[in-house]
């Protein structure tokens, strides 16, 4: 396998005394597009939270094991949240574009981070909507509220904002679950071209979705992975029993 | 089954009418004011009323010019504004946003129990402690001053800018506050860009209630600004506000008089003015809920 990006080893998390995650051992390479998949509740969620450390906010938490992004282990005590999440970017679950205009929306992280001045702003706010292929659509509405686009615009808009950053990870949870089937299918097309520059981990609930977009998939069960490997082989020979009843309907 | 549809109806109905009663009264309030004052502007005419520099009602010949008055009321709230607004906002985003939940709980029912005090005792506290203190600070002859006053009502405007300013950012959607941290947002960065932007209409509506309440006080200002009907100069001269007017005169005046006709205008006045200020807060509490 390529260079990887990401290295958990023996990683397990606790929300207080529940086990989420177990002894989760998982290498995901450098410009490829990762799945996890896996029923309700087996801990897909508290993974990718695990990349960013967006777990931190919830009282409680404890973690054990390491995780290494590019190199570092990111749960050192002395470890820059900021720069972390500058670095892995995440798309949510629901389209949460902040209540400021599209313009805004993008230059915020520019902002908080102190990236460009802002002679260069227009630029980079150009070429983020261009990237997510929105330019087109809002050229003539960066002042508006980005409330009042579409679902999916506003996905996509929070991709773009991601992407102004300069990351080099995207981490998304769910990221279509809001959107209907057509601008699931764009949202996939776009990932696509954003691989090329970024490694991705997208969790989601569509085995069809999973099977598409990604390279790699991790089936995930009780907090545990169950199988990860090339996506095609997963899905055509999958070697644990688990694993196929899931990706077969059989459960979840 | 039949009764149950009757208890119903009759509740409905009950609900329907108390509801309908509360727009009776504001209206009924207002034609009173109206029938009582409305003849002042016959003999005065409003922009005199309003204008005209001097307040001297039971002189001969009377002079009923509110100006002084309006500026002591103006003086004596913006003051209050001035020192209650920032401080009830930082509150506000301080609990709403920072504090760890046990002081936060502390600290909601400290100002819950700030906003049960009834004015006539923070006016006591203001006349016993404020006044030697602002007298002797700035070595004044009296320490019954606008500033006396604004810092009086501060404390009772507080509560309901905290609160009201609380629930505002409470309402806050979480997935700005994520979406903000995820980027790298630093905790006050998330709160004051974000957190706080999109609260603005709530806070605004808390700002406006707040000074709602200061313009409508009475008793605490009375104990503590002096009121002298000058025109005031200077926040540490005595003064005296609209209501306050209204409270002190009343008494002396006879049913139907020149004087008790001013007196009521006044009130017209504050009508207005306090309805106009709720009608704006009312816009931006429904701005929020959407
Ligand atoms: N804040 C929390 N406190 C306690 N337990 C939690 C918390 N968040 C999640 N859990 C538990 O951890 C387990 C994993 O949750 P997680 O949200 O990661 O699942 P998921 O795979 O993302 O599920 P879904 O597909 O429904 O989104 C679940 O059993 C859940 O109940
Ligand atoms: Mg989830």
């Amino acid at each position: 396998m390529d260079k990887h990006v990401i290295e958990t080893r023996q990683l397990s998390l606790f929300y207080g005394a529940f086990q989420a995650l177990t002894n989760i051992d998982l290498n995901i390479g450098e410009r490829r597009i990762t799945a996890l998949i896996g029923p309700s509740g087996c801990g897909k969620s508290t993974l990718v939270r695990v990349f960013n450390r967006m777990n931190d906010l919830i009282e409680g938490v404890s973690v054990t094991g390491s995780v290494v992004v590019q190199g570092e282990n990111i749960y050192k005590p002395d470890t820059d949240l900021i720069t972390l999440r500058r670095k892995v970017g995440m798309v949510f679950q629901r389209p949460n574009p902040f209540p400021l205009s599209v313009y805004k929306n993008i230059t915020f992280g520019l902002e908080i981070h102190r990236k460009g001045s802002n002679v260069e702003f227009p630029n980079i706010v150009e070429q983020s909507l261009r990237n997510v292929l929105l330019w087109d659509d809002l050229k003539d509405r960066l002042e508006d509220s980005a409330m009042r686009l579409t679902l999916e615009q506003q996905q996509r808009l929070c991709i773009a904002r991601v992407l102004a950053m300069k990351p080099q990870i995207i981490l998304m949870d769910e990221p279509c679950s809001a959107l209907d089937p057509i601008a699931t299918l764009k949202i996939e097309e776009l990932m696509q071209q954003l691989k090329k520059e970024y490694t991705i981990v997208i969790v989601t609930h569509n085995m069809q979705q999973a099977a598409r977009a990604s390279d790699f998939t991790a089936f995930l069960y009780l907090g545990q992975v169950i199988e990860y490997g090339e996506t095609k082989r997963i899905f055509a020979a999958p070697t644990e029993k688990q694993t196929e009843d899931y990706i077969t309907g059989r459960f979840g | 089954m039949r009764f149950r549809k009757a208890k119903e109806f009759v509740i409905e109905r009950l609900i329907y009418l108390s509801g309908f009663m509360s727009i009776v009264f504001v209206v009924l309030i207002f034609a009173f004011l109206l029938k009582e004052g409305l003849s002042m502007f016959w003999r005065v005419p409003i922009s005199d009323f309003l204008f005209a520099r001097n307040w001297y009602p039971i002189s001969d010949p009377p002079q009923f010019g509110i100006l002084p008055l309006i500026l002591g009321s103006i003086f004596v709230t913006a003051g209050a504004g001035v020192i209650s607004i920032p401080i009830g906002i930082g509150s506000a985003l301080f609990i709403a946003e920072i504090a760890p939940r046990r002081t936060k709980e502390v600290l909601k029912a400290g100002i819950e129990l700030l906003a049960a005090i009834p004015s006539v005792v923070i006016g006591f506290i203001g006349m016993v402690t404020l006044v030697p203190l602002i007298k002797n600070l700035f070595d004044l002859s009296t320490g019954l001053t606008a500033l006396t006053g604004s810092i009086t009502l501060a404390f009772m405007a507080m509560p309901t800018i905290v609160s009201i300013a609380e629930d505002a950012i409470t309402a806050v959607p979480r997935q700005y506050r994520e979406a903000a941290v995820a980027m790298g947002a630093t905790k006050w960065q998330t709160t004051w860009r974000i957190v706080a932007y999109a609260a603005r209409p709530g806070m605004v509506a808390a700002i406006m209630l707040g000074i709602g309440r200061v313009i409508g006080e009475t008793m605490a200002v009375m104990m503590v600004t002096g009121n002298a009907a000058l025109i005031p100069h200077s926040m540490l001269q005595p003064v005296r506000t609209l209501t306050a007017t209204i409270a002190a005169e009343m008494g002396e005046t006879v049913q139907g008089g020149e004087h008790y006709a001013a007196l009521f205008a006044i009130g017209i006045v504050l009508f207005i003015v306090t309805f106009l200020i709720n009608g704006v807060a009312d816009v931006y509490l429904h701005k929020t809920k959407k």
